[in-house]
Order: structure tokens, then C-alpha cells, then sequence
């Protein structure tokens, strides 16, 4: 299993466990803002990491040079993502309490991370779906 | 990777990116108020990620992944599972014009229900042990 789908993997397990610990205190009556950081660390973190970094590893390959296409354009994905994900977890329960134009700003900034992590992860697999 | 597991997941692959892009909209607009009826895209952002991105690239895994048959056609009823992806995708674009025709969610997510079954009745002989034909 390559470096890159084993840190996706582990992160994507973190993620899993903060969201379940993050429920309890969602249960515990604790709302302010932590649902959707509840529901993203779920789907987002956890589901769509762990299927970014199996993807990575077991898709057919894009050549015999490059079989896992970019390794480059995936370690971007993946600190993108992260990046995004951490700094929506720390904005959001702010921007729902006391918002400012900073916390504000982190959203907006989260926003444009996550996305392009997207992008960058549909750009570099997209070749390697394809017809034996 | 066969033909319809391709479609499946280059289909998911597109709905990832539209889902992450409505997110992002929404998520600029808690950040920055910038326009309000943006969250009249909500429901899609959820429709393309769940339906669309999550359960089509799970599909289109399973029909490349699971068990093929060693006699007549490998991967069983094909034109089921083809039938299966096309219902899913017009039911999640049905489902999607729900700002404008509030009906359309019935409509779409009966599409996908039936997608759905249809896709566990095209695979379901295929979930058997080793060595079975």
C-alpha cells in the first residue's frame, strides 16, 4: 500500500473517531455550530478520505511509468483537504457564536480549499478509469 | 475495469465535483453573506454527494469488483445493471429540480429506488463463495 493511500487512510480514521467523540458531545445537548463540522468529518473526512486514498491505490493503472498517475497532484489533495476540513472545524462553531470578518474569511478560504481538492483528485483519476 | 463500471464512476467522479462546488458556494456564503437563496441549493448539494458521488461510485466498484460467473455472461445481467445506471442518473437529476417543481422528488427518488433494486437484483447471484459457478 503506498505512503500516500496509508496517510489518507489513518487521517480518514482520526477523522472517524473525532466525529464519533464529536457526537457524544453533540448528544450531551452541545450544538453551537458543531453539527455540520459533526456530519463533514463523517462524510467528508472519514467516507470520502478513505475512498480518495483506496482509489489511489487499487484504480487500473494510468501507465507503466506513472501507474497511480500524479503522486504529486495526490499529496496536494490530500493536504488540501485536510487543511480545509481543519479550518472549517475551527471557523464554523466560531462564525455561528461571535461571528468577525476573520473567522469569516476562514470559511470563505476552507471553501475554495476543499473544492479544489476535489478538483485535483477528479483530475488525477479521471485517465485511470477506464476499459481493460 | 468493465464498460458500465466506467460510466458509473466517471458519472460519480462528475457529481463529486458539482456537489463540492455547490458546498463551497454554501459554505462562502456562512462565511461571507454574499446571497441568500444560495441555500435554496442545499438539498442538490446533498443529492450529488450522497446519491450521486458515495452510492453510484459504490455501484460501479461493486459491479467491477464482486464475483464474476465462470459460465455464460461473467458479470450476470448486464442490461439490468445498465438499466440500473440510467434510472439512478435521471433520478438524481429528476430530484434535482426540486426548487422549481417541489413533485419532482417523488418522482426522482422513485427513479432511484428502483434503480437501486434493480441493481441488487443484476448482482445478487454474484455474491457467492469461491469456486461456485
Amino acid at each position: 500500500m503506498p505512503l500516500l493511500t496509508r496517510t489518507f487512510i489513518k487521517t480518514a480514521m482520526i477523522c472517524f473517531t473525532l466525529a464519533l467523540t464529536l457526537g457524544i458531545t453533540l448528544a450531551a445537548g452541545v450544538t453551537s455550530g458543531l453539527f455540520p463540522i459533526y456530519i463533514h468529518l463523517l462524510v467528508f473526512g472519514w467516507l470520502t478520505q478513505l475512498i480518495f486514498g483506496v482509489v489511489f491505490w487499487m484504480f487500473p493503472k494510468y501507465s507503466v511509468e506513472q501507474p497511480r498517475g500524479s503522486e504529486t497532484l495526490g499529496w496536494w489533495t490530500y493536504v488540501l483537504l485536510n487543511i480545509g476540513l481543519l479550518l472549517r472545524a475551527i471557523a464554523e462553531p466560531i462564525q455561528s457564536t461571535e461571528s468577525n470578518p476573520f473567522s469569516g474569511w476562514m470559511l470563505v478560504f476552507s471553501a475554495i480549499l476543499q473544492f479544489v481538492a476535489g478538483l485535483l483528485f477528479v483530475v488525477n483519476t479521471w485517465a485511470r478509469v477506464k476499459e481493460r | 475495469m468493465p464498460r458500465l463500471s466506467v460510466w458509473f464512476v466517471r458519472a460519480s467522479l462528475i457529481y463529486l465535483l458539482l456537489g463540492f462546488f455547490i458546498g463551497a458556494l454554501i459554505l462562502a456564503h456562512k462565511g461571507i453573506p454574499y446571497y441568500a437563496p444560495i441555500w435554496n441549493l442545499f438539498p442538490l448539494h446533498m443529492e450529488f454527494l450522497l446519491a450521486g458521488w458515495l452510492v453510484q461510485l459504490a455501484m460501479g466498484v461493486a459491479f467491477w469488483i464482486i464475483p464474476r460467473f465462470s459460465s455464460g455472461s461473467p458479470r450476470g445481467p448486464v442490461g439490468l445493471v445498465w438499466l440500473s445506471f440510467a434510472l439512478l442518473n435521471a433520478g438524481i437529476l429528476i430530484t434535482a429540480l426540486q426548487c422549481w417543481f417541489p413533485v419532482s422528488v417523488l418522482i426522482g427518488r422513485t427513479a432511484e429506488v428502483v434503480a437501486g433494486t434493480l441493481f441488487v437484483v443484476g448482482s445478487w447471484l454474484r455474491i457467492k463463495p469461491h469456486g461456485v459457478m
